[in-house]
Order: structure tokens, then C-alpha cells, then sequence
């Protein structure tokens, strides 16, 4: 297989799993899908444009992401609900020393518990993929949201 | 008691709300008039938004669209963002920067004033139409507000009758924004979280100290906020302001706390990497939270080193957006401005204390059919307004309704 495609594949796989985790509710995969010095950050397009450095969450470690799976499972109060990510488009915009710098669209449906159902978010992931061990992982992962507004508050990670 | 919008006050006065309040349209319209158009100070913006003259921004005062300003002499106005033609919005962008503004219908442009400096064709095309002679630009300026700014925070009044902000705020109020925004802020971010509820269920969640640490589990489990720690309520003269604080170094064995069945509660949970809670006292006083709102509609909030403004912007009689503002000071060092960064994760629409409250309110609106007649109690620390050196207490959510009902003869 020539190798950008095989490269498109790695990456492609890597985020389908990461969004199967999520939309099936098995959160606590969803850390595993990076390496432990990684950063990761949910943030409008405004706030990105502009370069401001605060959004909606942010982590630079693999524990700040299994701390929010923890506090959502043990601390948080929302009301019940899920997720349907659809993923399309993945461009690799590089690939250099087992790095691979990738971009995707996202739509993420979120179904709340008495069924009302709404597309909740849509965006651009920024990712950087190392390609070195035996699985891809995300070095970064930037979820870029085109809107500005959240509808009522955000916990499950997008 | 009946009045003009014929609503029943219960008559355990200010320990009781009635649900009719959070519902009813006609009583959003009149806080329209009453309350945001009213003898208060709303926020508008920060001056640090508005660095250079000639920028100019998009806000609102209640849910009524205006503009604040920097003009070209340096100094701040604001006015409605409604052309005087035909009633479009003039400044559709969040913030822009020029000489005049202009509304992109028919052309019609203002100063950074909200003076009418220009009517396209006045004198009509080839001596045809346009303008009477008698039509006078200079009698159709944009509604003006009163401007002040305050330690950097721009708030602006339709009112000639309202104090100066100072006095308005009251000395506590006052000194604690001042304890806050101490030197030059920038902002770091912005976000808008839509909350499924009454603007007052948000406002009084703001002031509701006794919740905190029974809704919020993140806090109380990792001692960042729990009413057993050093802390208090101080409510101003008119009861329309309040600042709730706490030092989380002071927390205490608690009989009560250990007794209590709460939610909140839970020893065992540890934080994978602690480096979220790690802050420094970069106000010199060891007070770890505060917050302070200001009647109608404003939040300032310290959160260890997390800063942020939040404008409660209402959007109908069951929605309101939120508008979070998070800064820092222009000086921060690349260490400070991690230490924001990951501390923003506790507030905001997913952060860790906050995220509930946006669900809570819509746990209040989506009760509120078949409440028509009865009323919500806030009685926790007696039936009084004032500052009290608990923070069990609702006396800031009183000071609310006192203010709230003066305002709207009710």
C-alpha cells in the first residue's frame, strides 16, 4: 500500500475509534487515545482566530483528561445524554519524523434523555498524530467549534 | 398586594418568590422599561476591549442592542445600535473600528457619538426626492447612554437619575471590584453559553452561597469552596449587590459537613494531576473565590486565579445567554497565563463548578408550568438583607428582590 494512503488510514482509524469511544459512552478510553505529555483543547473559531488562549477546557496532560472523565462519572451533575459524531474530510496536511499533522470536520448530535434531539456542535480537529508506537496517538487534539455559543453546557468531550 | 402588572407579592414578603416572575412575558417587557432602562448600571464592556479611538463594540443593556465607543478624543460613549431610519442594527459585527459608523440598509452614518452625520441624498439625485428641507440630522441622534468607567469596567445608564457608579456600587462593593482588576487586565477568551432559563434564576444563582457547595461536587470534594471554610456574604445598602468570599487554607473539621448526606461529599476522590488547583495568592489576602454581582445583570468572578466577567443577557422569558469575558493582567508571565488557562476549566459552559448551574436553571423553568400560584422560598439566614459571616445563608438572593420589586412597583 503507498504510503500516504496507508498514513490516511492510521489517521482516519484513529479517529474513528477515538469518536466510537465517546459516542458509546466509554469515556474512559477516550484518554488512552493520547500520549501522556499531549494537549488537547476545546475552543471557538473566534477565540482561535483571534489567538486568545482560553476556551471551554483544556488539558496538557493524559491525568487532566482521566480527570474529567472521573468528574464526570463521579462529581458532575448534567442531565443524562449522548453524542453522535460524524467525521468526514481528513486532509494530512504533513507528515514529518513519525508526526502527522491532520485535519478533519466534526457534527456532533447530542440526544438528551427524554429523546430531544439537536446538533449540539460542528468544527474543525487539529491534530498532530505520532505514528511511533504499536497504536497512533494524538500528541494534540484541537476541537476548533464554529460557533461561539454553547446550548447550556458542554461535558461529555467532544 | 395588586399593582399595574397585577402580580401577587406573597405576604411572607422577601422570603418568598412567586414562579410567575420567570414566566410571564409581560413581566420581561416591563424590566425592559423598569429595570435595564432604569435608574441602574449595566455593563457594558471593558475598556481594555476599547484600547484605541475610533474601536467601537457590540452590547447590550437587558436584551436591547448597543454600541459602546471610544471616540476619536479618546473618550467612551454608548447609544443604541438602531439606525433612527428604518430601525436596522448598526453595528452587526461583534467590534469594528473607524471614523463613523455607518448602517448598511440606506447608508445613514453617525459619529462615534451616536450623532447623525449622514443622510444619503439628502438632496435627493438630479434635484429629485430626497429629504424635506426641513428634515433636521441633528434632532435624530441615537439614543444615548450615560457612560462611567470604573477600575476598567464600562457601564452605562439610560437613567439621569442614578448615582455616579461609585456611589451606586457602595464602598464593599466597590473596593472588592477594585480588589480584583488591582492593574491593566487583557482578555484571554471569550464564550457564550445559552442557559434554558429566566435571566433572574441565573442572577440569583450567582448570589445563592448556600448552594455552592452541595451542587458543585468538583469544589467540594477538592475543599475549594465548602461553607465550613473562613468566608462570608457582604450584601450593600440597597441589597442589589453582593460579594460572597472565601479562603479555601481556612477549611475546619465540620460536625455538620460529616453528618450531612451529601451529594457533594466524597473523600475518596483524588485528582489524577492536581496542577489544575495550583494558584498563587496573586492578591495578597488568601481569598481563594469571589463573587460579585451587580444589580441587574453583572458578574465578577475570582476563582483562585481564574478572572472573568460574566454579562447575563436576557433572550426571551425562558432563555439568556451568558457572555463569559475571562482575563488576565497584561503583565502575566507565560507561567501565569497556565495557570488561567487551566483554571478555566473549573468555570465556563463545560467547566467543572460551573456546568451545573446551566443545567439547574432549567431544572427551575422546566418546573414552572402548573407553579402559577405558589412561590419559591429563600428563608436560609432569616428573612433580612445584609452581610452576614456565613455563607448559609440567602440573604444576598433577598437583597435581589428587594431591589428588583422597588424597581418594578411590585
Amino acid at each position: 500500500m503507498p504510503a500516504d494512503i496507508a498514513t490516511q488510514l492510521a489517521v482516519e482509524r484513529l479517529l474513528a475509534r477515538y469518536v466510537a469511544s465517546i459516542d458509546e459512552d466509554r469515556l474512559e478510553e477516550w484518554p488512552e487515545y493520547f500520549v501522556e505529555h499531549c494537549r488537547y483543547q476545546i475552543i471557538s473559531s473566534e477565540n482561535y482566530a483571534q489567538g486568545l488562549p482560553i476556551g471551554v477546557f483544556f488539558a496538557n496532560s493524559r491525568g487532566m483528561l482521566r480527570d474529567r472523565v472521573s468528574a464526570l462519572r463521579q462529581a458532575n451533575v448534567y442531565e443524562a445524554q449522548r453524542y453522535r459524531h460524524l467525521v468526514s474530510s481528513t486532509l494530512i496536511l504533513g507528515e514529518s519524523g513519525g508526526v502527522v499533522t491532520a485535519q478533519s470536520n466534526y457534527m456532533v448530535v447530542r440526544i438528551m434523555q427524554d429523546g430531544a434531539t439537536a446538533l449540539f456542535s460542528t468544527g474543525r480537529y487539529l491534530d498532530r498524530v505520532s505514528l511511533e508506537g504499536p497504536e497512533p496517538l494524538f500528541l494534540e487534539k484541537l476541537v476548533v467549534f464554529d460557533s461561539r455559543r454553547i446550548d447550556t453546557l458542554l461535558a461529555i468531550p467532544l | 398586594m395588586r399593582n399595574a402588572l397585577d402580580l401577587a407579592w406573597p405576604r411572607e414578603g422577601l422570603t418568598r418568590v412567586p414562579y410567575p416572575v420567570y414566566s410571564r412575558a409581560d413581566v420581561y417587557d416591563e424590566e425592559r422599561r423598569r429595570i435595564f432602562q432604569g435608574p441602574v448600571w449595566n455593563y457594558l464592556c471593558l475598556e481594555a476591549e476599547l484600547p484605541a479611538p475610533g474601536d467601537y463594540r457590540a452590547s447590550f443593556v437587558g436584551d436591547m442592542p448597543v454600541v459602546v465607543a471610544r471616540d476619536l478624543d479618546g473618550s467612551l460613549h454608548a447609544f443604541e445600535n438602531r439606525c433612527a431610519h428604518r430601525g436596522a442594527l448598526l453595528c452587526v459585527k461583534r467590534a469594528g473600528h473607524g471614523r463613523e459608523i455607518s448602517c448598511v440598509y440606506h447608508n445613514w452614518t453617525y459619529d462615534l457619538r451616536g450623532n447623525l452625520t449622514g443622510v444619503t441624498f439628502q438632496r435627493g439625485i438630479d434635484r429629485k426626492g430626497g429629504m424635506p428641507p426641513e428634515f433636521d440630522p441633528a434632532r435624530h441622534a441615537l439614543r444615548r447612554l450615560r457612560v462611567e468607567s470604573f477600575a476598567g469596567v464600562v457601564f452605562g445608564t439610560f437613567s439621569d437619575a442614578v448615582p455616579p457608579v461609585e456611589s451606586y456600587l457602595g464602598p464593599e462593593i466597590a473596593a472588592r471590584i477594585r480588589r480584583v482588576l488591582k492593574k491593566p487586565v487583557k482578555v484571554l477568551g471569550y464564550n457564550s453559553q445559552i442557559l434554558p432559563n429566566n435571566w433572574k434564576v441565573y442572577v440569583e444563582n450567582n448570589k445563592d452561597s448556600y448552594h455552592a457547595s452541595l451542587l458543585h461536587a468538583f469544589f467540594t470534594t477538592f475543599r475549594v469552596n465548602r461553607l465550613s471554610q473562613e468566608g462570608g456574604i457582604i450584601v450593600d445598602d440597597s441589597g442589589g449587590h453582593h460579594v460572597s468570599y472565601s479562603k479555601r487554607a481556612t477549611d475546619k473539621p465540620s460536625a455538620e459537613y460529616d453528618a450531612a448526606p451529601l451529594r457533594a461529599k466524597r473523600e475518596d476522590y483524588r485528582l489524577a494531576d492536581p496542577s489544575i488547583l495550583a494558584g498563587v495568592d496573586e492578591f495578597g489576602d488568601g481569598i481563594t473565590l469571589q463573587i460579585l454581582t451587580v444589580f441587574p445583570a453583572f458578574v465578577l468572578q475570582q476563582i483562585q486565579n481564574s478572572l472573568a466577567l460574566r454579562q447575563i443577557v436576557p433572550r426571551g422569558v425562558g432563555e439568556t445567554e451568558l457572555l463569559w469575558t475571562y482575563i488576565g493582567f497584561a503583565d502575566d508571565d507565560e507561567e501565569m497565563l497556565m495557570i488561567r488557562q487551566k483554571q478555566s476549566n473549573l468555570v465556563g459552559p463545560g467547566g467543572y463548578i460551573s456546568m451545573e448551574d446551566g443545567a439547574v436553571g432549567g431544572f427551575i423553568q422546566r418546573a414552572l408550568p402548573g407553579a402559577e400560584d405558589d412561590a419559591a422560598i429563600v428563608q436560609m439566614g432569616g428573612d433580612g438583607v445584609g452581610s452576614q459571616d456565613t455563607r448559609a445563608t440567602e440573604t444576598a438572593v433577598r437583597g435581589f428582590w428587594q431591589v428588583y420589586r422597588r424597581h418594578m412597583g411590585i
